[in-house]
């Protein structure tokens, strides 16, 4: 089965983070990364540019405009997001532990739809 | 003392022996604790007006017998009812003539929670809900499992324990040690999920390491003549020994090689000893009592000053016979490198390979770059750490083996 | 670049839709889907079950939802390969549920 794992944090905090602890958290997410593909269990993955560099298309009263910013404002943002294939929900929720961004952020995890 | 207090203290000492005493009757757990609950909110809305009773724990108990006898009245009709009704109303009878012993249970109700029946991935989440009354959302971050999975797998053991008739019984001589066991791995379990966060930082775990030693406790005292149910206290005390300096001043991680004896909790210590001797002279083996064993021979060093990696060596042996597990091959080939040398220990780990589950399992990612940094393949070393680092969750762990892997490419 | 497109849409507005219109939408996407691939833009896509079976790890704490509770749900994801955000902006405002919902997009960091 597959899942979608949602990256959230703070982005002012990732962004002002001392360097010492970005290379570990660079290094730290490399091996994550690495760790899912010799699983088997890493199917896409990437990280995002901040919202500060996001545009939502949005519809006001059946009028489309576009804005500039993420969907929601909200506490933490989305940073990134890993596509997984694993057998079960506890298999999913056991990467989501792993994932650096767990111990600071949160991770949200979405069952894909099949048809 | 306030009345919220009380009741508080009350649930801390009785909840689980409540729960056991009803449900043990009615083999229905899912009804006494509703029951219960329905009595200790009672409580609350009485005692403040009527005063807090002598016997706060029978009155609660009488409560929700009362409680559950209206409940099987509405739900159940005839025949099927009858039994219950009468076990029921017959010691409502007792209790109202005075100062009632209440029984403790708690040890049927684990024998039932860890029934062969019983998924095995739902028995410690079951004794943790029934014994020590934790809700399903604290147990499902405990085990790191949807909250509302675990909600439905404990609602369907309960229901399988009514079911199927699962009896709430200590099991006879002869079933005793596989059944037991069953209920230690449960306990283990728990106490296994707390240790993995020694400081404490993370709330989904920060007592179950507590928890898992008071379960441990309860067993322990009332089958003080099963040397396995001492074994796995013994173990559980010998792990909660180290807690404090497996993290350095500023919350490192510090294995074990590395640790200050002094650090160490002596008194934990000394009575995971006696009880591991105690144990010994029963002279039952079981996986506990080699577990704790090992422990000990780790603990050994506060006096001796070195590790005697022969005797656990000898006992991983032992284990590993036992069991057939592949964490025991993997701490055995840990424990081989000190006796025998990093090439033969390598080859130990390098037999497990073709282990599919090992793709996701950390130790033996550690403990493969560990052995490969010292028999000098800087960079074999690094990838194994790699692996290692991408499947930690523990921060501080992480930060560890990062250095680690650091070392092994400057 | 790449570019990733977040849609955005009323989960329970959707689930209450009535055969024929929910009939045209699955024929939009089909159409979008298939216009992106004709111009090599596509690289993947997925839709999400709906946020009722959404857990959300925060801090190590499983929760079950989704990470925020919002009026409109993330549905789906389209990750693109794209000449600059001009050309992400309009496959963006073609995209079906920007009639009725939010397509958010963002630009992957390489």
């Amino acid at each position: 089965m597959q899942y979608l794992l949602l990256v959230y944090a703070n982005e002012n905090a990732v962004l002002n983070a001392p360097k010492e602890t970005v290379t570990q958290v660079i290094g730290a997410y490399q091996a994550y990364t690495e760790a899912m593909k010799k699983a088997g269990a890493w199917v896409a993955s990437n990280r995002l540019r901040p919202t500060s560099e996001a545009t939502t298309v949005r519809n006001q009263n059946g009028k489309k405009s576009v804005l500039n910013g993420p969907f929601a404002e909200t506490k933490e943002q989305l940073g990134g997001f890993y596509l997984i294939e694993a057998p079960d929900l506890d298999a999913a929720l056991s990467w989501a532990a792993r994932c650096p961004g767990a111990a600071h952020g949160s991770i949200e995890v979405r069952p894909i739809w099949t048809m | 003392m306030d009345v919220s207090e009380t009741a508080d203290a009350v649930a801390r000492a009785s909840y689980g022996k409540l729960v056991a005493f009803l449900a043990a009757r009615t083999r229905d757990v899912a009804a006494a604790e509703d029951a219960l609950a329905e009595a200790f909110a009672a409580a609350l809305a009485e005692w403040p007006a009527r005063g807090i009773p002598r016997t706060p724990e029978a009155w609660l108990l009488t409560v929700a017998r009362r409680k559950l006898i209206d409940a099987a009245r509405r739900r159940q009709t005839g025949e099927e009812a009858a039994p219950t009704l009468a076990l029921l109303t017959e010691e409502l009878v007792d209790a109202a003539e005075g100062d009632m012993q209440i029984p403790d249970e708690r040890l049927r109700l684990m024998f039932a929670c860890a029934h062969p029946a019983i998924d095995e991935g739902v028995r410690a989440p079951l004794i943790l809900q029934t014994v020590l009354g934790f809700d399903a959302a604290t147990i499902a971050s405990a085990f790191m499992v949807a909250p509302a999975a675990m909600s439905q797998r404990l609602v369907r053991a309960k229901s399988r324990i009514r079911q199927a008739g699962i009896p709430f019984r200590v099991p006879e001589r002869d079933e005793l040690a596989e059944r037991l066991d069953a209920v230690l791995e449960a306990i283990y379990a728990v106490f296994a999920e707390g240790w993995t966060d020694p400081a404490g930082t993370q709330p989904r775990t920060r007592h179950l390491a507590e928890e898992g030693i008071w379960l441990g406790r309860l067993v322990a005292s009332l089958l003080p003549e099963e040397p396995e149910a001492l074994g796995l206290l013994a173990l559980m005390l010998h792990a909660e020994a180290r807690r404090d300096a497996r993290r350095g001043a500023e919350g490192e991680f510090i294995p074990l090689a590395a640790q200050a004896p002094a650090r160490w909790n002596a008194a934990l210590i000394d009575e995971a000893e006696e009880l591991l001797l105690r144990a010994s002279r029963m002279a039952r083996h079981g996986r506990f009592q080699l577990e704790a064993a090992v422990q000990s021979a780790h603990a050994a060093r506060r006096h001796r000053g070195s590790t005697d990696w022969a005797a656990i060596v000898q006992l991983y042996d032992a284990l590993f016979a036992m069991t057939g597990s592949v964490v025991v091959a993997i701490n055995r080939a840990v424990a081989l490198a000190e006796v025998h040398g990093v090439k033969r220990a390598l080859a130990a780990l390098d037999a497990l390979q073709d282990d599919a589950r090992l793709a996701q399992y950390q130790p033996y990612w550690a403990a493969r770059a560990a052995l490969l940094a010292r028999s000098g393949n800087s960079a074999a070393a690094a990838d194994a750490y790699q692996r290692a680092i991408g499947l930690e969750s523990d921060p501080a762990v992480r930060a560890f083996l990062q250095r680690a892997y650091l070392t092994c490419t400057t | 670049m790449k570019v990733l497109l977040l849609m955005y849409q009323d989960e329970r507005a959707m689930q209450r839709l009535p055969r024929e219109e929910y009939g045209k939408l699955h024929g939009a996407f089909v159409a979008y889907v298939d216009a992106l691939k004709q111009a090599g833009a596509l690289l993947g896509n997925h839709g999400l079950r709906p946020t009722a079976e959404a857990q959300t790890v925060r801090k190590w704490v499983v929760l079950d939802g989704p990470f925020a509770e919002t009026k409109e749900q993330l549905a789906g994801y389209f990750l693109l390969d794209v000449p600059d955000m001009a050309a992400a902006l309009d496959w963006a405002k073609r995209h079906p549920t920007a009639a009725y919902g939010s397509v958010e997009v963002r630009p992957v960091w390489t």
